[in-house]
């Protein structure tokens, strides 16, 4: 169980704004949730405030009862919670493999390390050994970025659009690998505006302007979406 | 002729972690300490061979202004200069895949010396020159070595020429470097620079230049790492005199604590050539990077570009890493580490 209460995230740029405001969500075990809505409505900062990528003005994140907000980056990812960033790294000199290695926590057999580009569509012997660089495309390095999440076989895995950038086809495979790890009981936070993904949630959220604006299955929030009520 | 434990520290550190010496069975790991390499080679060699067995090729072995261990081969003679303290090596036309090491270690403290080695590239030949200095100063007096490597490469030839720096040793005094490499290239001809400084070295000047023929090449990869009170400054002028001769130079740096960096690259187009020059530096703490980059086109058929970027280690590289379970401290020193690889 995952819980966050009343975050608030505010930035000053010479008048204040409230990025987030008051957010409060209630994330069971095992479950699929899909944060939606629109550019700058604040999606990434209340997925990066989750990982402790960003500091919340306000409010507290518990997980299974216990108050992460002040742990770092890396207690979070030791209690089990991984990130997919919207905008992949760059990391000059580190190779896929090394990436994976790491992710891991271990030097890995390349047999291992090549399952997890297999699962987006990367042909292991073209990129386990690239440098994860400009030299890579954008749709590349989204790829190489997600198959490093996946790597850290994690209870909850956070995931900000991982659709963009992405071929149809290794999305539709994407699509599988998230309903394969749904139904090994791990928790998932997909940021996405994508259908296929919005049809598989537990529990779709909406945020508009920093705030919840509804909150449901997707047979309840599909329809408003689409019908353009949201 | 002994070779201190020092001594042999440093020609591990200078030759030992390239690919070539690998091969050549330079490298021999610790565990191998127990059965030392049996070699017909110089004193020099198996005094060593307990750590190093002698690199394939030829090879000379400085100590403290001495040269421990010499080898000439069929195709590459190696002469002490007559004038000056150095070397004057010689490659036969038509050498291929041939190394030549030339390390230097000094051990004593206070000890200043310049040292001026030329080699005399045949045409159509193909070798690695693998040189590198190391300073171990446990006195509080400066040691300096100036090693000023001339490069006459001869048409259609080919060298890599791989120098590492190093330097160690609590004493006060200064361990101080300053290289100085000229090469000359002919028509058709290609030379590829590895140059390294990572350990140890309080001081260094470095100069490099270039004067390149018709359809010549240079390629230079630089990689500095300072810190505490460190100063180093890279001086480059590559005069691109040929028509299409071509010029990539790429240093990446790091600066730490309150070290000083200084680098400076002048491509100068006299033809129809290309020149590319890139400073990549990451300044960490109160350390300080000046790069000044200056292009010189004197024709328009020059093309010349330069690329400069310096900045502090980049939070979302770090955030990225923490996410996979690192400390930001282990995530630093793996940036580091692939930045300078
Ligand atoms: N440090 C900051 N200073 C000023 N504004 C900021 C800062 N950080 C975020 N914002 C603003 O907060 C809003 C929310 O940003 P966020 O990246 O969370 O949006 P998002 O919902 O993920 O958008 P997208 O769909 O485009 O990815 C944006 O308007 C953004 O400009
Ligand atoms: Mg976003």
């Amino acid at each position: 169980m995952f819980e966050i209460k009343n975050i608030s995230y505010e930035v000053s740029g010479g008048s204040r704004k409230k990025v987030l405001d008051s957010i409060s969500l209630k994330i069971k075990g095992g479950s699929l949730i899909v944060i939606t809505g629109t550019n700058g409505s604040g999606k990434s900062t209340l997925a990066q405030i989750i990982m402790g990528i960003k500091r919340p003005s306000e409010g507290q994140i518990l997980l299974d009862k216990t108050d992460i907000t002040n742990k770092t980056i890396t207690e979070r990812a030791n209690f089990g919670l991984a990130f997919s960033f919207q905008q992949p790294v760059k990391l000059k000199g580190i190779k896929v493999y090394d990436l994976i290695s790491i992710a891991r926590g271990e030097l890995v057999s390349e047999k291992e390390a090549s399952k997890y580009l297999k699962q987006v569509g990367l042909n292991p012997d073209e990129y386990l050994l690239r440098e994860i660089n400009d030299k890579l495309s954008g749709g590349e390095l989204k790829r190489i970025e997600i198959a490093s999440v996946l790597a850290r076989d994690a209870k909850i895995m956070i995931f900000d659009e991982p659709e963009a950038g992405i071929d149809l086809w290794s999305f539709e495979n994407l699509t599988k690998v998230f309903k394969k790890l749904k139904a090994e009981n791990r928790t998932l936070i997909i940021i996405s505006h994508q259908d296929r993904i919005l049809k598989i949630a537990d529990e779709i959220i909406v945020l508009n302007d920093g705030k919840i604006k509804s909150h449901g299955t997707p047979a309840k929030i599909l329809p408003k979406i689409t019908g353009g009520k949201l | 002729m002994n070779l201190s434990e020092e001594e042999k520290q440093i020609f591990c550190e200078v030759i030992a972690d390239n690919d070539v010496s690998r091969e050549s069975g330079a490298w021999q790991g610790e565990d191998e300490r127990a059965s030392p390499v049996a070699t017909g080679a110089s004193d020099a060699a198996r005094e060593t061979s307990f750590r190093l067995s002698a690199p394939k090729g030829a090879y000379n072995f400085r100590v403290n202004g001495k040269s421990v261990g010499r080898k000439s081969t069929a195709n590459i003679d190696i002469k002490t200069k007559q004038k000056k303290s150095g070397l004057d090596i010689y490659i036969k036309p038509g050498t291929k895949n041939e190394t030549v090491h030339i390390p230097v270690a000094i051990s004593a403290t206070g000890l200043k010396e310049a040292v001026y080695n030329d080699f005399y590239i045949g045409d159509n030949s193909k070798v690695t020159i693998i040189a590198g200095c190391g300073i171990y100063n446990c006195g509080d007096q400066d040691s300096v070595h100036d090693g000023i490597h001339r490069f006459y490469v001869g048409k259609n030839a080919k060298i890599k020429y791989i120098e590492k720096h190093y330097g160690f040793g609590r004493g006060g005094g200064g361990k101080i470097l300053n290289p100085t490499t000229e090469v000359y290239l002919e028509k058709d001809s290609e030379a590829t620079l590895e140059l390294e400084q990572i350990k140890g070295v309080d001081s260094t000047i470095r100069k490099t230049t270039a004067e390149l023929e018709d359809n010549a090449k240079l390629m230079v990869k630089e990689r500095l790492f300072t810190h505490g009170r460190q100063s180093a400054e890279s001086l480059y002028e590559i005069n691109l005199n040929g028509k299409d001769s071509t010029a990539d130079l790429a240093s990446r740096s790091i600066a730490r604590d309150l070290s000083k960096q200084t680098f400076k690259a002048t491509i100068i187009g006299n033809n129809k050539c290309r020149g590319h020059s890139e400073c990549d530096a990451i300044i960490m703490d109160d350390a300080a990077v000046h790069a000044i980059p200056a292009l010189n086109a004197k024709t328009k058929d020059a093309e010349l570009i330069h690329e400069a970027a310096i900045g502090k280690l980049a939070s979302d590289q770090i955030n990225k890493l923490m996410t996979l379970g690192l400390t930001k401290k282990e995530a630093e020193s793996r940036i580091i580490n692939g930045f300078l690889n």
